[in-house]
């Protein structure tokens, strides 16, 4: 180390400042340390370049690569999953409208069947109510027919009681005709 | 003397060899240049060897250097830059490790000494400087003179720039020197600042919990310097292999 002052001041660096044994200024040691650095950087450069760069880079590479083919294969999924459900869609569609179809003819079908019995019904109750009052009517004049004979039957019978001798048919019809009018 | 915060900056001839009168020997600096070299690249190689599609954590410590790299190269040089990449990730991780490796006690800082950091930007500034003249001949040179300048300015713009470009390499290496110097040194005389007080005893020992709290700050500082700088080399060479690159701003 003695000749560190001398090295130094070829430097042009104050050497007395820093006193002869600086470490850094002491140029002796300049060719070991260059050297050195020389192998083991220039080593370190090789492994880089060839092992541990590419290496890093064909990871990430691949990492990039695995995740834009897992982004186009979801893609591609979501795309299939779009149609089917678009298509499911449309057949529900078609479905709710045949479904649609049906029920309306069916209730078209219906009202006209229930329309037709109850024309039917109400036709059939019509003659009924006919023949009925035909009946009535029919009945009506034979008791009023018959209400004179039986008026005339018991006017002759009170008669007979009270005087003792039965009126005359004309007399007695005569008598009753005024009576029921 | 322990004390001395100058002495672990002392290469020490661990083997002597010596060539036509040149000393070659290896020197503890040499083994912590070896011991950067092997402690980065076994990490680096170990930790990929699986080549996890997902990466374990040591993997991922080494991809995320990478994608540093790359990303600081990419916004500074472009695309194009990427051709320097191993160049420049082997600067980072060297000067990174190798800081880092300072930090342990008794363990020599390689980045300590003033001809390695000279060493390393000199590689910087002669790729810059062979690979652009290559590339675009005497285009390069545009480099001193930016587009848009009026040339009455350019007599004063031009020289500015070709200092400026010259003292590029002084400027990197001066960095990252001085402060892994001045940060172990520091670290030194206030941990110097522990034994002396405590020596004194009583009230010595009582005062020294001061520079103690002091020398664990500045540890903690001085690990953030040591990224820091190696960020810092970093950046600055990709920056300069952009000039190489696009040398016409």
């Amino acid at each position: 180390m003695a000749g560190n002052a001398e090295h130094n001041t070829e430097l042009g660096i104050p050497a007395e400042e820093h006193g002869a044994g600086f470490p850094p200024f002491d140029a002796t040691t300049y060719s070991s340390q260059l050297l050195w650095l020389a192998i083991t950087f220039g080593f370190f450069y090789w492994i880089m370049k060839n092992v541990a760069v590419p290496r890093i880079a064909g990871i990430l590479e691949d990492r990039r690569d695995r995740i834009a083919g897992d982004l186009g294969e979801a893609n591609r999924l979501k795309d299939e999953t779009d149609a089917a459900i678009a298509a499911y869609e449309q057949a529900l569609a078609e479905a709710r409208n045949k479904a649609h179809g049906i029920a309306s003819d069916t209730r078209a079908k219906l009202k006209a069947d229930q329309e037709a019995r109850r024309e039917k019904a109400e036709a059939d109750i019509a003659e009924k109510l006919k023949a009925a009052e035909a009946h009535i009517a029919g009945i009506k004049t034979e008791a009023l027919s018959q209400i004179g004979d039986i008026a005339g039957d018991t006017t002759s019978a009170l008669v007979e009681q009270l005087m003792g001798k039965a009126p005359t048919k004309t007399d007695l019809t005569k008598a009753l005709k005024s009576a029921m009018n | 003397m322990a004390n001395d915060p100058i002495s672990q900056f002392k290469i020490q001839t661990l083997f002597p060899i010596e060539v036509g009168g040149m000393d070659f020997s290896f020197t503890n600096s040499s083994l912590f240049m070896v011991a950067t070299v092997a402690a980065a690249s076994a990490f680096l190689i170990f930790s990929t060897s699986g080549r996890g599609l997902v990466p374990s954590r040591v993997q991922s410590v080494s991809e995320m250097a990478y994608e540093f790299v790359a990303g600081m190269l990419r916004s500074s040089a472009g695309t194009e830059g990427m051709r320097f990449f191993p160049l420049v990730f082997s600067l980072f991780m060297f000067v990174l490790v190798a800081n880092l490796f300072g930090m342990f006690p008794y363990f020599f800082t390689v980045t300590s000494h003033i001809i390695v950091t000279f060493a390393l930007a000199m590689l910087v500034f002669l790729t810059v400087t062979i690979y652009g003249i290559m590339k675009h001949g005497t285009k390069f040179f545009h480099l001193f003179a930016p587009s848009g300048v009026p040339p009455v300015l350019l007599l004063i713009v031009a020289p500015i720039e070709v200092v400026s470009f010259l003292s590029r390499p002084i400027s990197l290496s001066v960095r990252l020197f001085a402060n892994m110097l001045a940060g172990h040194i520091t670290l030194k005389v206030f941990a110097g600042f522990i034994v002396s007080m405590s020596a004194a005893g009583g009230v010595g020992i009582v005062g020294a919990i001061l520079p103690l709290s002091m020398t664990v700050a500045i540890t903690a500082l001085e690990f953030l310097v040591s990224f820091l700088q190696a960020y810092v080399f970093t950046v600055l060479t990709c920056m300069y292999l952009n000039d190489a690159l696009h040398p016409s701003h």
